[in-house]
């Protein structure tokens, strides 16, 4: 099956889970009250949030032939995606301005005169399409890292929370290991041992970042284990693992919610500082700030290409991170009970 | 007859600087089926360990030393942990203190009450809810079908316990441990309760042992007392016996404490001093350091139960027929 089939059928998958998340969510008043408090908070960021996500999707549902403009023959043997064809515009042969009509080194006519919004660079692709690339390439990372880290720390840290003893001593001594080391050194480390890729850039940065989860949800795990409804379960005959599936888990929900729109937007930014070190994933935002770094130095000066990046991580992250802290209020249990 | 439950014997012990730790020593009684028992003492007398013991549920790195459990004939302490999984909530059911932390935040109580019954019963869903609406009306919980939806922060106190009460109920139960169930409550609530748990127990014949500190509760609901102190029973009676005929020195002590039998004006009677902790018990009768007729003998020698007439005993030299002196 080639990459693009899969990465439609994921598409498809994504949108069916997408679905069936919001009817279990309104089904559950507690939830759904919740997520009708962040919507009446936060509207404009989560508008942000979804434009983002939607360029994410399209950009990941791909098909071949369709018409290329300008006999490009390669082009119309690969699969595109929506947004590749979108910008099918002539390509240019190396840098021009936002808006330009003209080339930015010799002044020569472009194929598209004023058709890239915010120029093209040093190999004449357009900037904008590059930079909602960056989308999906940021939500993969995001997305990816976090379904690797998150259900690791849950497993490790509910596990050693709950059952204490040598299992906990070993989840405290792997944590306390983690993070005595320099998070950064161990990354490098971990992606030159895997080798460079997306699947593991991620798997690496799933690695380093599920500690900060675990030890949380060890703690929180602690303190349920203690309190009287999971004894009053006991008492009534249910197995831990149903104890831990019914009362444990839900209990912690909030909390991986809130991390997981925190650790998403720290993780787009270290992506973007192993780009710098040369060993990012291809196609991200990092990349392009890192090949634009030089152009800062140039007379005049080539702006368009670093803004652009930096511009449209600034704008996911901020959209991100304003989401995510009103989603810590509205899922913080005191809040809620308030609420209702 | 066999008795709906029968503790033989039980010590437990936890581990402390010098080896392990005796907390429960050689505790016994029996409640026949449609029976209250209360175990009554003060914090620290090991009233709520006991509980725990039956329930197989004394928290780690606690540990069943000797003893035995019967549940109607059947010996529990022997029993796998799938077994005893099974016999606990069906057989021997528990309500807690805390009836604020005793459900979960995130459940409607209905499922709460529902999921003890499809963990015990082979019923369908449905069934299971309609048995927990009725379960709800028999407790009193007004406009049951709709507070099943309810999660616990929407209910009061009272409601929450109330829950907890048809939680255990649910399974029908032949013995139902309450560990003081009415002490977070108030007053006004606290009675409500106590006429549910006697109207509830009236009908379905189970054997209760409740475990309070509260005299005014074992005179609600009480049929037999068993006092402990320090991790022994000191006296056990009828409960109308032991109320208005304490015979061991600490039940006498804890009857002149209660402030409705003090007369008004004078300062009330207390017992010097706290019960001991384990690594703290003397030598002798455990009593013997805030006693106020202990003697020689009480310090160096332990006191048996003994007899003192028809379904009572205690364990105290003074009440012995050579002592005196």
């Amino acid at each position: 099956m080639e990459a693009y089939v899969f990465s439609n059928l994921l598409v498809a998958a994504l949108v069916v889970g997408g679905v069936v998340l919001a009817r279990v969510v309104r089904r559950d008043r507690l939830w759904s009250e919740a997520m009708g408090e962040l919507w009446r908070r936060r509207r404009g960021s989560i508008l942000v949030v979804a434009a983002f996500v939607s360029i994410g999707l399209l950009d990941s549902v791909a098909w071949k032939g369709g018409s290329v403009v300008g006999d490009d023959l390669l082009a119309s043997h690969e699969a595109r995606t929506v947004v590749d064809r979108i910008f099918q515009g002539a390509k240019e042969s190396s840098y021009s301005a936002p808006l330009a009509s003209e080339s930015f080194y010799g002044g020569e006519a472009l194929a598209d005169p004023g058709g890239h919004w915010l120029g093209t660079d040093l190999l004449g692709r357009d900037v904008l399409h590059r930079a909602l690339k960056g989308v999906r390439v940021a939500l993969l990372i995001g997305g990816l890292t976090s379904a690797i880290a998150i259900p690791l720390a849950l497993l490790m840290g509910v596990g050693a929370g709950y059952f204490g003893g040598r299992f906990d001593d070993f989840v405290f001594f792997v944590m306390s290991t983690l993070a005595s080391i320099p998070s950064l050194l161990l990354l490098i480390a971990l992606i030159m041992a895997l080798g460079r890729g997306t699947w593991q850039v991620c798997l690496a940065l799933g690695i380093t970042g599920w500690v900060g989860l675990c030890r949380v949800t060890r703690g929180e795990t602690m303190k349920l284990r203690e309190l009287d409804y999971v004894q009053a379960s006991l008492a009534l005959g249910v197995s831990h693992a149903r104890i831990i599936v019914r009362h444990i888990l839900p209990n912690l929900m909030h909390l991986v919610v809130i991390t997981l729109v925190l650790l998403f937007s720290q993780l787009v930014l270290s992506e973007a500082i192993l780009a710098y070190l040369g060993i990012g994933v291809s196609g991200s935002w990092g990349e392009m700030i890192n090949q634009a770094r030089n152009e800062l130095s140039r007379e005049p000066i080539i702006w368009w290409n670093i803004s652009a990046a930096a511009a449209a991580m600034f704008t996911l992250l901020l959209a991100v991170n304003y989401v995510g802290d009103a989603l810590r209020d509205v899922l913080d249990p005191r809040t809620l009970r308030e609420t209702t | 007859m066999t008795a709906a439950i029968e503790v033989e014997g039980l010590s437990v012990s936890f581990p402390g600087p010098d080896g392990r730790q005796r907390v429960l020593e050689d505790v016994g009684f029996r409640i026949a089926a449609g029976e209250v028992l209360a175990l009554v003492g003060e914090s620290g007398s090991g009233k709520s360990i006991t509980a725990l013991a039956c329930m197989r549920l004394v928290p780690k790195p606690g540990r069943i030393d000797t003893g035995r459990v019967a549940l109607e004939g059947r010996e529990l302490l022997p029993l796998s942990v799938p077994e005893m999984r099974s016999v606990r909530g069906a057989g021997l059911s528990m309500i807690f203190q805390e009836p604020m932390t005793s459900l979960s935040p995130v459940v409607t109580v209905g499922d709460q009450v529902a999921e003890a019954i499809l963990l015990h019963e082979s019923v369908s869903k449905r069934a299971a809810r309609e048995r927990v609406v009725a379960l709800f009306e028999s407790v009193g919980i007004p406009d049951a079908a709709a507070r099943t939806n309810a999660y616990p922060h929407q209910l009061s106190g009272g409601l929450k316990q109330r829950v907890m009460i048809a939680m255990a109920l649910s399974t029908r139960p032949r013995v139902l441990i309450a560990d003081e169930p009415t002490t977070a409550l108030d007053v006004t609530i606290q009675a409500q309760i106590l006429e549910l748990m006697r109207d509830l127990q009236r009908e379905t014949g189970t054997a209760i042992l409740l475990i309070t500190h509260d005299l005014g509760i074992v005179n609600e609901l009480a049929d037999r007392v068993a006092v402990m102190y320090a991790g022994k029973i000191v006296e056990r009676a009828p409960r109308r016996a032991l109320l208005s005929d304490p015979r061991h020195p600490y039940t006498q002590g804890l009857l002149r404490s209660i402030p409705a039998l003090a007369r008004p004006g004078e300062r009330l009677e207390e017992i010097p001093g706290v019960v001991p902790a384990p690594d703290d018990w003397p030598a002798g009768c455990r009593f013997s350091t805030r006693c106020a007729i202990a003697f020689d003998r009480c310090r160096a020698e332990v006191p048996a139960e003994r007899a003192l007439g028809p379904d009572r005993s205690s364990a105290c030299f003074a009440l012995e027929p050579e002592a005196g002196s």
